[in-house]
């Protein structure tokens, strides 16, 4: 087991300037708290799912791995070279071994550019082939994603959502990445192309020993492709563990409430999955102690003063959570 | 709860692009209806034209496309109004929610500014009122400190966030029809949660009606009455919800069904239906999905089946429709 990626610690804050109600009252700017300490270690050909709730932090986490984003606080190693250290910045090939795909393909991709040209020019940046055999590497791509040829010589518009994704999709693997930060890759897919997709990483990464990060709303997904999972609830871990193990017995009430929330797809299941009540958290005003605590039916008040550690916790992974034991004892 | 009569009507709907003088059959002869308080769901392959329909009824497919047929909007065709009228329709009565959140807001405007425009051209409210509403609506969508957050840029929230605003936005004005293309499809499932049960909640409470396209089928599930699905510009199969996902029909269906991850071994292949789906330019002159359907018999090849009415309220275009047997076997 080698670790590719170690990320320790990791802050992000987000200043979002003074308004005029804060100069009126002397108050200072406001910040979003994006990311809280996130630790964790990239195991080379794994998929690690990332899963939480909107807004918690799991694309700040993807643009901080592939140096969009700075951290606040903390470091990213990667072969145990600190990815923002002042030599390794410089370090060009970082950005073609980590490759990131965005959640909305449409802004990342030029919309004056023909497809052909949008994989030609990712070819030829990173000198991934000669000149004469970019040609063919184009239509291998598109290929690989499963776009028919003619496709080249369209524009994004001219394609449709899922599609769109594809072409994003055969732009990160032209560059023969080893790492893949994969932000809602296949959300915009139906689910008959997403499990093309899904098959596709499954195959690269048994043939390439590719390393994937898969950010993802929807569970299954996540359940069927991670050998790890992460929960994440504003900017923090709270627990992460075996991806099977935590699918099957979550211990933290957090990604309890989550993976009941799925809807079913039963019609007559319909109204029973559990609500999450309470007042939503924000970053702008983060909690005290737990950030769970608002909503948690176990908060105490320990859990309102301290913020809990991420441990290991018996028969599951590791979990952020004062009472893990009672609550899981009773189940 | 839905009564029966029916707020639209699209009959016959034909959208054509042209790409190098050929033209391209985005849509052809599409016709369902839409029941006050009703949420029809709309599924299929990546690029069958669910968000084609939706763009043009809402009047934009026209703009770049040639748009045929009747799309009847409480008895009145919005096909031949002219683009003043058709907006005076738009917003107010009804309202879209698109696919791309970030494509479809202003990057350049706060938030609760748009909001705010929105408000103005499409309610009678009063200046101070309509920022009450804007807090109440962000409020609604689940943005937390949403009064704090009036004042940001779009590029300052989350992916999902910046799809509630868009909730937020089509819903600010109470349409009486909501289009939303993938509406949740960027949200975590406790917000998705929220957001359906607001827009189901609104559709029983307002009479809303909705149709929401998505490919999550437990989304429709959870949350339609009706569901139609498309493939290759045509919906192929059209049902009460529960009928259509306990005993799908047509053969992509079933194959649609059978892709969605569940009760399987981690990390295996799932199912797909095999091959590509056509190009507009080179669709088959009969079943469009013969090329990759297993239940393919004599006369798939050269004829093209009709959407036919095969039980109570279901309708499937198959010359050899997949029976419930069959369908668990598959
Ligand atoms: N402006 C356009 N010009 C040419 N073709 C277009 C245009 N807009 C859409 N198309 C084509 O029309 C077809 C239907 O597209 P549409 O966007 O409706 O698909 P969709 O069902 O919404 O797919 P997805 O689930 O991927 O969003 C696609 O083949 C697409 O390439
Ligand atoms: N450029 C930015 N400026 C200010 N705030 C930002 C910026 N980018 C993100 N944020 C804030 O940081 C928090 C985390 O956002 P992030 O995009 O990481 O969430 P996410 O987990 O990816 O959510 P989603 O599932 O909705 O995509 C949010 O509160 C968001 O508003
Ligand atoms: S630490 Fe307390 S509030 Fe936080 S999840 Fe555990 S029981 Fe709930
Ligand atoms: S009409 Fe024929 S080819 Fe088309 S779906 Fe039915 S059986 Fe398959
Ligand atoms: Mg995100
Ligand atoms: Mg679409």
């Amino acid at each position: 087991m080698t670790t590719v990626m170690q990320i320790r610690d990791l802050h992000l804050r987000f200043p979002l300037g003074r308004s005029l109600m804060d100069h009126v009252k002397g108050r200072p700017g406001r910040v979003v708290q994006a990311l809280n300490g996130v630790s964790l270690d990239l195991i080379q050909g794994e998929t690690l799912g990332v899963v939480g709730e909107s807004g918690c932090g799991k694309s700040t986490l993807a643009r901080c791995i592939v140096r969009l984003y700075p951290p606040s606080e903390g470091s990213i190693l990667f072969e145990g070279q600190d990815v923002f250290a002042g030599d390794a910045r410089a370090d060009r090939s970082y950005n073609r071994r980590v490759q990131m795909m965005f959640q909305d393909p449409y802004s990342s991709l030029n919309p004056r550019m023909t497809t052909g040209q949008i994989l030609a020019e990712a070819l030829s940046v990173h000198q991934m082939r000669p000149e004469p055999e970019i040609p063919a590497r184009v239509s291998e791509l598109l290929e690989l994603v499963r776009l028919p040829q003619d496709a080249q010589h369209r524009l994004p518009h001219e394609f449709s959502g899922g599609q769109r994704q594809r072409i994003a999709i055969a732009r990160a693997l032209a560059v023969e990445p080893e790492v893949l930060i994969a932000d809602e890759l296949v959300s915009a897919l139906d689910v008959s192309v997403q499990a093309q997709v899904v098959n596709l990483l499954l195959d690269l990464q048994r043939d390439l020993g590719l390393t994937i990060l898969f950010v993802a709303h929807d569970l299954r997904l996540v359940r069927h492709v991670s050998n790890r999972v992460a929960v994440i609830y504003l900017g923090r871990i709270v627990e992460i563990g075996d991806s099977e193990t935590l699918f099957s017995a979550p211990a933290h009430p957090y990604s309890q409430a989550l993976l009941s929330a799925a809807p079913s797809l039963n019609p007559d299941n319909r109204g029973n999955a559990t609500r999450l009540e309470g007042e939503l958290p924000s970053p702008l005003n983060m909690p005290s102690g737990c950030p769970f605590h608002v909503r948690c039916p176990h908060a105490s008040d320990i859990c309102k003063s301290t913020i809990p550690a991420l441990t290991p916790f018996e028969g599951c992974g590791e979990v952020a959570c004062h009472h893990v034991e009672e609550i899981n004892a009773h189940a | 709860m839905q009564d029966q009569s029916p707020i639209l009507e699209v009959d016959r709907l034909n959208t054509t692009f042209h790409r190098n003088g050929r033209p391209l059959p985005a849509l052809r002869d599409v016709s369902f209806s839409v029941a006050r308080g009703e949420v029809l769901g709309l599924v299929g392959e990546s690029g069958s034209g669910k968000s084609v329909t939706l763009r043009s009824i809402i009047g934009l497919a026209r703009r770049y496309g040639e748009v045929t047929g009747q799309i009847l909007w409480q008895g009145r065709d919005l096909l031949p109004m002219p683009d003043r009228a058709l907006r005076q329709v738009q917003g107010r009565e009804i309202a879209m929610i698109f696919q791309e959140p970030m494509t479809s807001l202003n990057p350049l405007l706060t938030v609760g500014l748009q909001l705010e425009e929105t408000l103005q051209s499409h309610t009678d409210l009063p200046r101070a009122a309509r920022r009450d509403r804007a807090v109440e609506m962000l409020d609604l969508v689940g943005i937390p400190s949403a009064a704090q957050r009036l004042k940001d840029y779009p590029h300052q929230f989350s992916g999902g966030m910046r799809q509630r605003v868009m909730i937020a936005i089509a819903l600010a004005a109470n349409p009486k029809l909501l289009l939303a293309d993938e509406p949740t499809t960027a949200l975590d499932v406790t917000i998705q949660a929220q957001i359906l049960d607001l827009i189901l909640r609104l559709a029983d409470e307002m009479d809303m009606g909705v149709v929401l396209v998505t490919h999550d089928l437990g989304v429709v599930a959870q949350t339609c009455d009706n569901v139609a699905v498309m493939y290759a510009g045509r919906i192929v199969e059209q049902g009460p919800v529960r009928d259509v996902l306990r005993e799908p029909r047509h053969p992509y269906t079933v194959g649609l069904m059978r892709s969605v991850p569940e009760n399987l071994p981690p990390r295996t292949p799932l199912y797909s239906v095999p091959g590509t789906p056509p190009g507009l330019d080179a669709l088959p002159p009969g079943c469009a999905f013969a090329p990759r359907c297993a239940a393919c018999i004599q006369p798939c090849q050269q004829d093209r089946p009709g959407l036919s009415l095969i039980a109570d309220g279901r309708q499937v275009a198959c010359f050899n429709p997949v029976t419930k047997a069959e369908g668990n076997a598959a």
